[in-house]
């Protein structure tokens, strides 16, 4: 202990006071405060940065899972709106069939109506016909049969017979 | 590199290169006496070491021819208070040689020390041989203020530029400085956050960052072939401790001075014992930091130089590369503990400030 006191020197302990505290002073304006200051903002920044790209990940998740259901929503659409065509497309294909039917009938029972119109307007016509040859016919007959007694008479006879059937 | 002359003692790197080559072997009585001769010189050239210098010493021999010893490096101001300012060149000191007179005084240098003396330069002794003169007050720019000036010139260049480089690069450090911020993020997250809190902290950063810097590089600038030994010189810790343990006092809260004066949670028999450990705790605190900054740094300086020294002692071919190879390894583990003692020394102060401006819910049991 006496050593270390006999060592002390006074003036070594004055400049060493004297220096450091002004190295303190000095160093915390001119370096200590802007150093921390600039690795307190640098650490701000890198957490900001940090946090935001936290952020932007959780949004661009949140828009994929939008794009997702939007998607989903448009490929159910396309699908009900197939089926829809698929369905509707074999009802008017029933339904033209059914029409194209009805048409056809229509038009054949047209057809068997006129055929029918035709076929009785000719039978008409050709009855006619008979009777007008008939007559003619039995105009010459008569013409030619009953220019002898004997023959008016057979025929006469004759007319009988048959109409007494 | 100088030349070295044969035959003469140079001292380098502040040990003693000692040349016997003109001794013969076969003489073994004239050597054990050389070499007890050497035993003493280095002992007294190690303690020299130790001491604070008025000049910047780089290296010393004896002149063979003359006997004298030769010192080579630079004179320092001495600067002096008896009854008025006295400054001269050390040169003048001529180490202990000369008389100088500065006004109506005479100054003579004695052990490291400047006494006044009349013009003969006569130091009277008590009976335990330590001198009775009048010693003026001595503000002299020696040694380890050059050094301290030095790593305080040094500190702001480096942080400085460090600071500015941020500026400049946009929040990244550049050059030198570079180096430094993870040792400076080191000591605000691991020295001050923890032991300080992160509430408080930031206001004894500077002291703190100053504090571990300076004590870093001048331990280093200690294990430079230059000889500085600053923060081995109890003036300089006494300095730090006393500045540690006056912020420790100023900022001390009333949670801290309760725990002194009237320790909490106690029965009142113990308060009135403990308050006289608490307060000699106050004491006992500082003056351990300051014992152990001295002690750790001596030590590696008298063991280094001692080792340093052994290879001039054995001389011979095994004992002297033995000595090398301890005195490297050693100089390894310096570089280490000038770092452990920085850090230490910072830790503890930091812890006491903790203590001081610590903070308790008083409903806490603790």
């Amino acid at each position: 202990m006496e050593k270390l006191i006999n060592e002390f020197s006074f003036g070594l302990f004055f400049w060493q006071l004297f220096i450091f505290i002004g190295l303190v002073l000095l160093l915390r304006k001119f370096a200590w405060k802007p150093i921390l200051d600039s690795l307190n903002e640098r650490e701000t920044s890198i957490k900001d940065a940090m946090n935001a790209a936290e952020e932007a990940k959780k949004e661009m998740a949140s828009i994929q899972e939008d794009n997702q259901k939007v998607l989903k929503e448009a490929r159910a659409e396309r699908e009900a709106l197939l089926k829809e065509a698929r369905s509707s497309g074999a009802e008017i294909v029933a339904q033209a069939k059914t029409e194209a039917k009805a048409e056809a009938d229509k038009i054949i029972a047209q057809a068997q109506e006129s055929i029918q119109n035709e076929k009785r307007a000719a039978l008409n016509e050709l009855k006619n016909q008979v009777a007008q040859i008939s007559l003619d016919i039995a105009e010459k007959v008569i013409d030619s049969e009953l220019d002898s007694k004997d023959k008016q008479y057979k025929l006469v006879n004759q007319l009988i017979k048959d109409a007494s059937l | 590199m100088v030349i070295m002359p044969r035959g003469i003692h140079l001292f380098f790197y502040t040990i003693i290169l000692t040349s016997f080559s003109n001794l013969s072997a076969k003489e073994s009585k004239k050597e054990v006496e050389q070499t007890g001769e050497l035993k003493s010189e280095i002992k007294a050239y190690i303690l020299h070491h130790l001491q604070d210098s008025h000049d910047f010493n780089l290296l010393s021999y004896k002149d063979k021819t003359t006997n004298e010893k030769v010192n080579i490096g630079m004179p320092l101001p001495v600067i002096l208070w008896d009854d008025g300012l006295k400054v001269f060149s050390s040169s003048k000191l001529k180490h202990g040689k000369n008389v100088v007179s500065s006004g109506d005084n005479h100054y003579k240098l004695y052990h490291g020390k400047i006494y006044r003396t009349d013009a003969q330069g006569t130091i009277t002794y008590d009976e335990h041989h330590h001198p009775t003169n009048a010693m003026p007050i001595d503000f002299s720019i020696t040694k380890n203020v050059i050094s301290i000036l030095f790593t305080a010139l040094l500190m702001f260049v480096l942080f400085r530029g460090l600071a500015q480089s941020y500026k400049k690069n946009g929040m990244i450090a550049k050059g030198v400085g570079r180096f430094f911020e993870p040792i400076v993020l080191y000591v605000r997250d691991e020295i001050a956050i923890p032991n300080i809190g992160e509430k408080h902290h930031r206001r004894f950063m500077g002291y703190l960052l100053t504090l571990f810097f300076f004590i870093w590089f001048l331990n280093l600038l200690g294990l430079t072939p230059l000889g500085i030994n600053v923060t081995g010189n109890i003036a300089i810790t006494f300095c730090l401790a006393l500045i540690t343990f006056v912020i420790t006092t100023l900022v001390g809260k009333k949670y801290y001075w309760k725990h002194i004066f009237w320790m909490p949670g106690v029965p009142w028999p113990m308060k009135i014992i403990l308050a006289p450990i608490e307060l000699l705790g106050l004491i006992i605190k500082p003056f351990s930091l300051m014992i152990r900054l001295y002690a750790n740094i001596s030590a590696g300086h008298i063991v280094l130089m001692s080792l340093i020294a052994l290879i001039f002692i054995f001389k011979n071919w095994i004992g002297s590369s033995l000595s090398f190879i301890l005195a490297f390894s050693i100089s390894i583990i310096e570089i280490l503990v000038a770092l452990l003692q920085a850090y230490i020394f910072t830790v503890l102060s930091a812890l006491y400030f903790g203590f001081a401006v610590e903070e308790h819910d008083e409903n806490i049991d603790h």
